[in-house]
Parts: C-alpha cells; structure tokens; sequence
C-alpha cells in the first residue's frame, strides 16, 4: 500500500558518498606506509633512521669525497671517501700487471668476450653456431692476450690480471664445465650402477668441500699428479680445478631438468624405436635445457664471484690485482677500502645484471605454464 | 595366422641392452681406473724424486706454531694433530654461531618482503640484493679491513655498558664460575621440562576443548623462570670478569678478536640474504586460498602466519636452507684469507712447514665431507620428518 502511494511522487534518497579511492600515490602511501598504527609506526621508525644516516653517506661517499688523486688531499681530519685512490690506480686495478702499453688488448678481448656474453643472453641467438662463435672468440681472446703473432709482443699468463681474468675465468669455466655437467647428469640417472656410482661418488664429493681446497689442490698437488718434467701454467691448473668445481654444482642443476620431464615422454620415444642416445637427444635434452636456463645462469653468477677466491693461489684477477695495486703504494695503502668499495661495484654491477636476466629467463621458460 | 615367438635373447651380441651395459661399465672402470693409475703413478714417482716424504705420521710431531684463538690454549710445544683440533673447533665454532645468526636475520628479512609497509618491503629487498651480488671473500676482508682500521685503537675503545669495542675486537662481562651459576642450570634443565609438560597439558587442552594457549612466551617464560629460581636458590651469584682498559689493549673479560668477528659478520649477513630468499620464496609457495580461507576462519595475522603458513612453508624451505648452511659452513674456509685460525688455515701452515700437500689437503677434504653429509643426513631425517604423508 505505501509503496504505491509513496511512488506517485519523486523522493530523492540521499546521495551516496564517492568509493575510497584505490589508486594514485595517496591511496598507495596511505595503503603501504599508514594503513594502521604498526604500520605507521614502523615506517615513523624507519624513515627517521633513513633521514639520519643516508645523507651522512651521501656526504661520505659524494659530497665531502676527494676525486682527485692527491693522497694529501684525503689526510685532512673530517673528509669524506677518498676516490683518488681510484682515480690514481685505476689502469692497474683493472687490467693487473698486464704492460702498461698493451692494455688495449685486454681492453678489446674483455669488450669481444663481454658482448658474446650478451648476445649469447638474446633468444634469437639461441643457434647451432653459437658454440661455434664461442670457440672463435675465446681463441681471439687468447691470441689478442697472449699475443706472440702478427706483431703482438708476448706476455706470458703470470701478467695477466684484473677483470678480463675473472671474466676469462668464469665464461670459460663455465663453457668448458657443461658437456661434463651434461655426462654427469645423464650418468647419475643411468641403470648401470658403476656408472651412476660413479657420477654420484663426483658430484657428492665436489659438493663436500668448499673450493677453495679444491684451488689448493690444483696449486700444490696438480704438478705432483703430472708426469715428470710436463709443466703446467698455473692459470689452466686453476681453470681445470674451477671447472671440475662448476660441473659438479652444474650437473645436480641439469639433473633436476631431466627429473623435471615426464616419464610418458620417454616412454614414448622408447615404442617410437628411439635408441637412448636419440632419445636423450631429441626428446628429454630439448625440454630439460629449457628448464635449466635459469639454474645455469645462477651457478654462472655465482662461479663469476667465486672467482675472487683464486687471488689466495696467487692469481691476480680483479680483487687480486686491487689489492696489490693499492697494497704496493705505501702512500695510498690507507685508502683500501675505498678500492675495495670500487671493485665491489664492478662486481655488484655484474651479478646484479646476470641475475636480472636469469629471472627474466624465468619468466620466459613458464610462460607456456601460466595461462 | 600363426604367431612366431619372438626371437631367442642372444645375451652375448651387440643387440642385447643387458650386454652393451656390461661392456660399458667395465669401460668405464677401466679408464677410470688408468686415470687414477696414471695419476698415483706419477705421485708417487714425483715424490720419490724430489724427496717428499708422506704419511700421517707428522701429525705428532710438535707443531712449532701458535695459533692465535681457540675453545682451549694451544702453544707451539703441542703437536700437530692439537693444532688440527683446535683449527676444527674453530671452524665449527664460528659456522655454529653463523648459522644461528644468519637464520634469525634471513627470516626476518624474508618475512618482511610479505610486509604491508613499503619501507620495510624496500629495505629487505635492497638488503637481498646487495649483499648477495658481492662476493663473500671481499666481504669478508672489507669488513677485516673496517674492524682493525676504521675502528679505535683499545685505549680509545668505544664502550657500551660493560662492552667495549675497539681494533681489539670485542670485550665482554663475563660471569666469575661460582656454584650458583650450576644452580641456574639445573633450574633451567627444570624449567625446560616444565615447559613441555605445560606445552603437552595445552596440546591436550586445544585437542579437547579448541581453545588456544600460547605455545611459545609462556613455555619461555617457564625456562627463564626455572633458571632465575634456580640461580636465587644457588646463592644469586654476581660476580662478574669486567674488561678493563689497559693501556695498550682491554684486559680481564672475554674477548672475540677482530678476525673472528669479521668472518662472523661477512659469512651471517651475506648467507643471511640467501636465506632471506629462500624463507620468501617457502612462503610465496604457499597457495593464497590458505592464508584467505585463515582469516575467514577468523585467526589473526600472526595466528595465520604460525599456524597455516609457516608449517606448509618449512617443507619448501629446508632443503635449500640445508644448502645454504653447507655452504656457509665451507665458506667458512675463507677465513684463511684473513687469519682467523680455522682448518684451511692450520692445514696451509703445516703444508708450509711439513711439505705433506697430500695429506693436509686431505684432511681439510675429508674434516668438510664429513661435516657436510653428517649435516645432509641429519636435514634429510628432518625433512622426511616433515614432509606431508602422502598414501
């Protein structure tokens, strides 16, 4: 009855009020740093600390620095970071104690290697003559070092140091590391017991000890392992030991592609007639690589870090070389750790951008998964 | 039709899989086998020539060195076989406290990328990203460097209380031994078993009746009380070892030298940030419907956290965590770089002076085998333990 009385005439309700906005940076501020007391609180907290220490480091590191290599500059009581030590020792940080003269060498060979590197990340290199182009580049990249042909004079591997070392030593460990990796993988899933014993018994023990026994092991019992009178360049014994190293940490990777692959699939290969080889071949490998990208590209980051660790057999890679740059110069020997904040960047740099793309990989490799 | 039978298995032809296995195992075998003849051949012969003596017989002969820090005094009149001991404990010693440090701070950091604040989101994964990307050996020197130069030398040291800090290292209190302090002991031991009777009494009582006690702050609560009751009863004994400024360094107290605390620092912060994202990445693992269907049954945040998220999430999580403690474990080794006494670095000592590269090396092998798969076995027990009952 109401209703239909009330509905003869117009009686406006009252207006609703507008939604909470959701979006735009007030919404997200009052969402992310005040939603409710705790929150505001922390974020009180944090921020005050944040508004005290980050510009005393700014001012450290940027404002109150000395740039200019001049150690008597940094003496002064109150300055800041004292870059000269960078700017003043920066060739020999970087290159070691390759000739003064020749270090566009290296220059070049690290520019040729690096961006190989790069392009090797694009998936439209991903061709059956990259490894032909790898092995090109790091024969270029031993000519262009070790020279002795056309004209380059020879500078023997004891000379060489600094970033184009830890890069040398990562990229080719990590190329010579994966067709034992791959073999290894393969044989700890294999039904015959001596071989699956036997890449078990490899990559367990590998695991067990930390690396830096296993550098040992290349610099002081390598030569005794060698036939009387064969020397060995120190610099091919600690490749040959990070590579054994790499491997092992690579097959556990590649083994987890391979466990990752359905067993139809192999099924399926074996009534098509497949042998185990073409099966491994054209059926598991394809899928299982796809799969390991980014677990590859995680044990490349962290072998290029662990490259630091051949400055204790005396090999002067990048963190090597910086410390006998700046340690040699009594003047400047205070300043260590401004150098080491510099190669700490370098390094930072690097991994930073590796790791990047191996969750970019990631990302690739499931999207056929995530619909 | 008439079906054939298949053809007989010829087991001694190239066609037969069982066969070709055979032959390549003992292939196998074979070459591994001269690989490591060829390699003990040339040892040996290497040793003859240059007269390097072998065995493990150097282990008792008096080391001549003295090792700087340990659990229990060393001098260079002790043999080698101490030093090795005391380099062990060493080792164990600061990757037992890495481990403890490094999980606490990695949790943390990983629970806090799950924050609703922004800052904390951003700092945790700042903190991630930067210490991960840098390599632990320069970490753990510029720390070295840090704590023997940027900081005062000992009679300018810094102090906090009854703790000092200065190029030294650290200085602390430590208690005079006294029989109450046994007392204090015992009290906890009692107070622990206290704690879990109560613990059992209120599992009971949440089976029973579904009401909820705390599991966590109330059993601590009993254990510290235990321990206070036991150390009044003892005779409430204060008698406490205080560092005191000397003129060239801190006295009395105890004391962690700077090379261990380096090593300490650089191995927890950097494995802190592994951890961090292995503990985030067991958490994201965690189906959203869970978390969503908790608070429709009304559990509070922590509530949801404890009892929904984090046990799902251990499953995730311990495997790789066992990696990441292995791996702080053999990091561990590069304390040789800056002097902190631990295995690698007696190892290398004795190498130097004995000359046994073989037998050193291969007890820093074996003392790291042995610690890593005691640490596997003992994880995997755990995580068989843990993982769901499937069938």
């Amino acid at each position: 009855m109401t209703v239909a009385t009330n509905s003869t005439t117009f009686q406006p309700i009252a207006p609703r009020p507008a939604p909470v906005n959701t979006e735009g940076p007030l919404a997200w501020i009052k969402d992310n740093l005040l939603a409710d007391w705790k929150t505001t609180l922390s974020t009180v907290v944090i921020g005050g600390i944040l508004l005290w220490y980050v510009p005393q480091i700014l001012n450290w590191a940027f404002f109150k620095a000395h740039w200019v290599a001049d150690f008597n500059a940094c003496k002064v009581e109150g300055g800041g970071a004292c870059w000269g030590v960078v700017t003043e020792k920066y060739r020999s940080i970087i290159f070691g104690r390759y000739p003064f003269e020749e270090q566009w060498r290296p220059l070049v060979a690290t520019v040729l290697l690096v961006g190989l590197l790069v392009t090797s990340c694009m998936r439209s290199f991903w061709k059956a003559w990259l490894p032909l182009v790898w092995l090109v580049v790091l024969a270029a990249f031993f000519l262009l070092m070790y020279g002795n042909v056309a004209g380059l004079s020879r500078v023997e591997t004891d000379r060489w140091g600094g970033l184009p070392l830890t890069i040398l030593l990562a990229s080719l460990s990590l190329v010579a590391s994966f067709p034992i990796a791959l073999l290894v993988a393969l044989g700890r899933r294999s039904q015959l017991p001596a071989i699956r014993t036997f890449c078990t018994l490899y990559v367990e023990l590998i695991r067990g000890v930390p690396l830096i026994s296993v550098l040992f092991m290349a610099s002081f019992m390598f030569p005794l392992f060698m036939p009387q009178g064969l020397q060995i360049d120190v610099l091919i014994r600690v490749l040959v030991g990070i590579t054994l190293f790499a491997a092992a940490y690579s097959a556990e990777v590649i083994r987890g592609g391979l466990q990752a692959v359905p067993k139809g699939q192999v099924e399926a290969a074996a009534t098509l007639g497949l042998t185990y080889w073409q099966t491994q071949r054209k059926i598991v490998l394809p899928q299982a690589l796809a799969m390991v990208v980014p677990g590859i590209m995680n044990n490349f980051i962290s072998t290029f870090k662990d490259t630091s660790l051949v400055a204790i057999v005396s090999l002067y890679e990048l963190m090597g070389a910086m410390k006998m740059a700046v340690n040699s110069d009594a003047d400047w020997r205070p300043y260590i750790m401004e150098g080491y904040f510099f190669i700490a960047l370098i390094y930072f740099a690097f991994c930073f951008a590796m790791s990047r793309y191996s969750q970019w990989v990631e990302k690739q490799v499931n999207k056929s998964k995530s619909r | 039709m008439s079906s054939t039978a298949p053809p007989p298995k010829k087991n001694w032809s190239w066609r037969s899989q069982a066969f070709r296995g055979v032959v390549y195992q003992i292939v196998a075998i074979a070459l591994i086998g001269a690989v490591v003849w060829f390699l003990a051949h040339n040892t040996l012969a290497n040793m003859r020539i240059r007269g390097i003596q072998s065995g493990f017989d150097f282990l008792a002969q008096t080391a001549g060195f003295d090792i700087g820090e340990g659990l229990y005094p060393f001098d260079s009149e002790e043999s080698y076989f101490r030093a090795f001991l005391v380099g062990v404990t060493n080792t164990l010693r600061v990757a037992l406290i890495g481990i403890v440090l490094a999980t606490a701070l990695g949790i943390l950091l990983g629970v806090g990328r799950f924050s609703r604040n922004a800052l904390v989101r951003g700092l945790c994964v700042s903190y991630v990203e930067f210490f991960r990307n840098i390599p632990v050996l320069l970490q753990l020197l510029l720390w070295y460097v840090v704590l023997t130069e940027v900081f005062p030398a000992a009679s300018e040291a810094w102090q906090l209380g009854w703790f000092y800090l200065s190029k030294g290292g650290l200085n602390y209190p430590i208690p005079v031994w006294a029989t109450g302090q046994l007392w204090a002991v015992y009290g906890l031991l009692g107070g622990w078993v206290m704690a879990w009777l109560y613990r059992r009494w209120a599992h009971q009582q949440f089976e029973a009746t579904g009401s909820i006690r705390s599991m966590i702050w109330v059993p601590l609560l009993i254990v510290l009380l235990g321990g206070v009751i036991g150390w009044a009863l003892g005779g409430a004994p204060t008698g406490l070892n205080h560092p005191v400024r000397g003129e060239f360094s801190i006295e009395n107290g105890g004391a962690l030298t700077p090379e261990f605390l380096a090593v300490l620092l650089g191995l927890t912060l950097y494995t802190a940030s592994f951890i961090a994202e292995v503990v985030r990445g067991g958490i994201a693992s965690v189906p959203r419907g869970q978390m969503e269907a908790a608070s429709a049954l009304g559990l509070s945040r922590t509530q949801e956290m404890r009892l929904v998220m984090l046990p799902q999430a251990l499953r995730v999580i311990i495997p790789p965590l066992t990696n990441q403690y292995l791996n702080l474990t053999k990091n561990s080794s590069l304390a040789v770089a800056i002097g902190y006494p631990d295995v690698v670095s007696i190892a290398n000592t004795a190498l130097n002076q004995t000359g046994r590269a073989v037998e050193c090396i291969a007890i820093v092998m074996l003392v790291y085998l042995i610690t890593s798969l005691g640490t596997s076995l003992l994880m995997n027990w755990y995580n068989s333990r843990a993982a769901i009952k499937e069938r």
